[in-house]
């Protein structure tokens, strides 16, 4: 087992430079000249441009520029914005509040669609489990900025049950109507999934076997259906846990959140390579990890599963 | 033992009828053996939801490719500022946006973009995604290395903020430029499937026999291998087409997706943001036209996969 993390997370170096080589190379080659646009009209003096280019090493050739960056990500230096702020400060300041909105956001879609999903399993083709079809079909294909909207124009400008948007500091009450919205394609996914594992599983032999010994129907359906009906679940919900903070751009625009996407997407119109370049490598990490820990937790789940050295 | 047995029962044969050999015998065996597909198609075609999804398509293509034969109202010149935000009168069934012009149009014409960049994106990644997949699946060694490596780097980008980063540095976005820059991100997904699925249908008892019968290796990939690997490859193109459009429009609300001046949901639905709280129709009809575009094609994704996935077609 130990072996086996040891050789996933050696697999994980490379990953990690190739995807910050391909966002630094597409944020700092690519034409346009974030010093002009540090200053407006008036260009600034020779010594100021040269200053700024020295701090940044943009006199480098590019790939010392990259690997003088990578070097910093590594020794926990960030960089700091074109404006002077450290980036770190950015980061420990957005993260905590998207951080607090993924797991909102993961626990919604993870209780309510398993509870769904499970449900719809179980009564397969009856009038719950079509309408849970139904609904979530719908949920996908309504994109999440325009549910954001509806749910903000009922709930919270119509009925008032919320805040329009989110106060400072992101306090949880706040932040339950944007997980809501953050979560509901996944929730739909993970309906689909659930319920099709179950299917799946309600007619297997250890179901009835299990059902035949004596056990009670919930003690049947909890830990033989369920626990089986979870490992495509899990997958998705470990892979899922990347796509909610970045997912977290739009919800975070809609609902005016203070969080990494919004940060991301202020950077990146703005122009900010290195607060751009430092944010999504820390996502791209995330991403790789969150997908190293579901093949973990497979194990775990389903006990055929062994890791060999 | 036997000799206990009477007599009968010892030497008793069934009557051809009572046996499964007259199922046998009333085979034809100049019947051509069926296909895959001659099989999904028969399952996908006593299926309402796919023939409504197909309709559905039909009509959204119809009004992407001839938007005049909806609308006679040309989108963007008839916006008089005093209907601004206006409600649904005659000719106008949909009302007017902020600046004044008529949703309906701008509705009807807005498709063409989403569904520009949906296909085009989807071509662009199951035709990458096959040719790479199945020459890494199926040839393995150094190439297998190379790709499987280079698609765990894009794989570990999402594909949106890929795509938001990359636009960002681009100096022209036409909806041909959006799709390139979704399929950049997005073509790992169909390669791993295609890839995997080679590898399982390359260890396969007719690749073995074709191989004794002195076929080519690249013959029986073309021949063989690729029309028993392409069906997972199928159905997950089919969903991703509905996730490239909202892609498109997600970008574009952002605004960094189309410019202004090409009409696209994304970019009607951003605009109408700003009145949303006096004018939400304004918002709800590009919203309403965007969702039902992706619903069609997910319910087409959905009736596909259930067809081409015996498991699946098994449970039904």
């Amino acid at each position: 087992m130990l072996g086996y993390v040891g050789r996933r997370l050696l697999q994980l170096i490379p990953v990690f430079f190739g995807a910050t080589f391909l966002i630094y190379f597409m944020v700092f080659s690519l034409p346009g000249d974030p010093i002009a646009a540090l200053f407006g009209e008036r260009p600034p003096p020779d010594s100021v441009i040269a200053a700024i280019r020295a701090e940044y090493n943009l006199d480098e050739p590019f790939i010392v520029q990259y690997f003088l960056y990578v070097g910093g990500i590594l020794t926990g230096d960030l960089g700091t914005t074109y404006s002077g702020r450290p980036v770190e400060d950015l980061l420990a300041q957005a993260f905590p509040i998207t951080f607090r909105l993924a797991m909102l956001a993961l626990f919604f879609e993870a209780v309510a669609g398993i509870l769904v999903g499970l449900i719809a399993g179980l009564r397969k083709g009856k009038l719950f489990d079509a309408s849970a079809l139904v609904v979530s079909l719908l949920l996908i294909s309504v994109p999440t900025f325009v549910l954001g909207f509806i749910l903000q124009y009922v709930f919270a400008i119509q009925l008032g049950l919320f805040r329009t948007t989110v106060g400072p500091g992101a306090p949880i009450q706040d932040l339950i109507l944007p997980a809501i919205v953050l979560a509901s394609v996944s929730f739909a996914y993970i309906v689909r999934l659930t319920r099709a594992s179950v299917a799946d599983n309600v007619g297997a032999d250890f179901v009835r076997t299990a059902t035949a010994k004596g056990l009670s129907r919930p003690r049947v359906v909890t830990v033989h259906v369920l626990r089986n009906s979870l490992i495509p679940v899990v997958t998705f919900l470990g892979v899922d846990i990347g796509s909610l903070m970045v997912g977290a751009i739009v919800t975070e625009g809609i609902f005016n959140i203070n969080g990494v996407g919004g940060t991301v997407f202020r950077a990146i119109t703005l122009g900010e390579g290195p607060t751009v370049v430092s944010f999504v490598a820390v996502m791209v990490i995330i991403y790789m990890l969150a997908n190293l820990l579901v093949d973990l937790l497979y194990a775990t789940l389903d006990p055929r599963i062994r890791y060999v050295k | 033992m036997s000799n206990n047995l009477p007599e009968t029962s010892q030497h008793f044969v069934a009557d051809a009828s009572a046996t499964p050999v007259h199922v046998v015998d009333s085979l034809d065996e100049t019947d051509k053996a069926r296909s895959t597909w001659a099989d999904a198609w028969d399952a996908m075609r006593t299926r309402p939801m796919f023939w409504i999804a197909l309709s559905l398509i039909f009509v959204i293509v119809l009004v992407a490719v001839f938007p005049r034969l909806f609308t006679a109202e040309a989108p963007n010149s008839g916006c008089l500022l005093p209907n601004s935000n206006g409600g649904p009168e005659a000719g106008h069934p949909f009302g007017f946006t902020r600046q004044g012009c008529d949703v309906f149009a701008r509705v009807i014409f807005g498709a063409q973009a989403s569904l520009v960049v949906g296909l085009l994106a989807t071509a662009l990644v199951t035709a990458f995604g096959i040719v790479i997949g199945a020459l890494a699946g199926y040839y393995g060694g150094f190439l297998d290395a190379v790709v499987s490596r280079v698609g765990d780097i894009f794989f570990a980008i999402p594909t949106v903020l890929g795509a938001i980063v990359l636009i960002s540095v681009l100096p022209e976005r036409t909806p041909v430029v959006i799709a390139l820059v979704l399929a950049i991100f997005a073509w790992p997904q169909i390669a791993r499937i295609m890839r995997g699925a080679v590898l399982s249908a390359r260890s396969a008892d007719y690749v073995t026999a074709s191989t004794a019968l002195g076929v080519s290796r690249f013959r029986i990939l073309i021949r063989h291998v690729l029309p028993n690997a392409i069906a997972p490859v199928i159905v997950v193109a089919t969903t991703s087409l509905g996730s490239f459009i909202v892609a498109e429009a997600t970008l574009s609300f952002l605004g960094i997706g189309l410019p202004p001046n090409i009409m696209s949901w994304g970019n009607d639905i951003g605009q109408a943001r700003t009145s949303v709280q006096t004018a939400p129709m304004v918002l709800f009809y590009p919203a309403a036209a965007l969702s039902l575009t992706v619903l069609s094609f997910l319910m087409l994704g959905d009736v596909v996969r259930d067809a081409l996935d015996p498991k699946a077609r098994a449970r039904r």
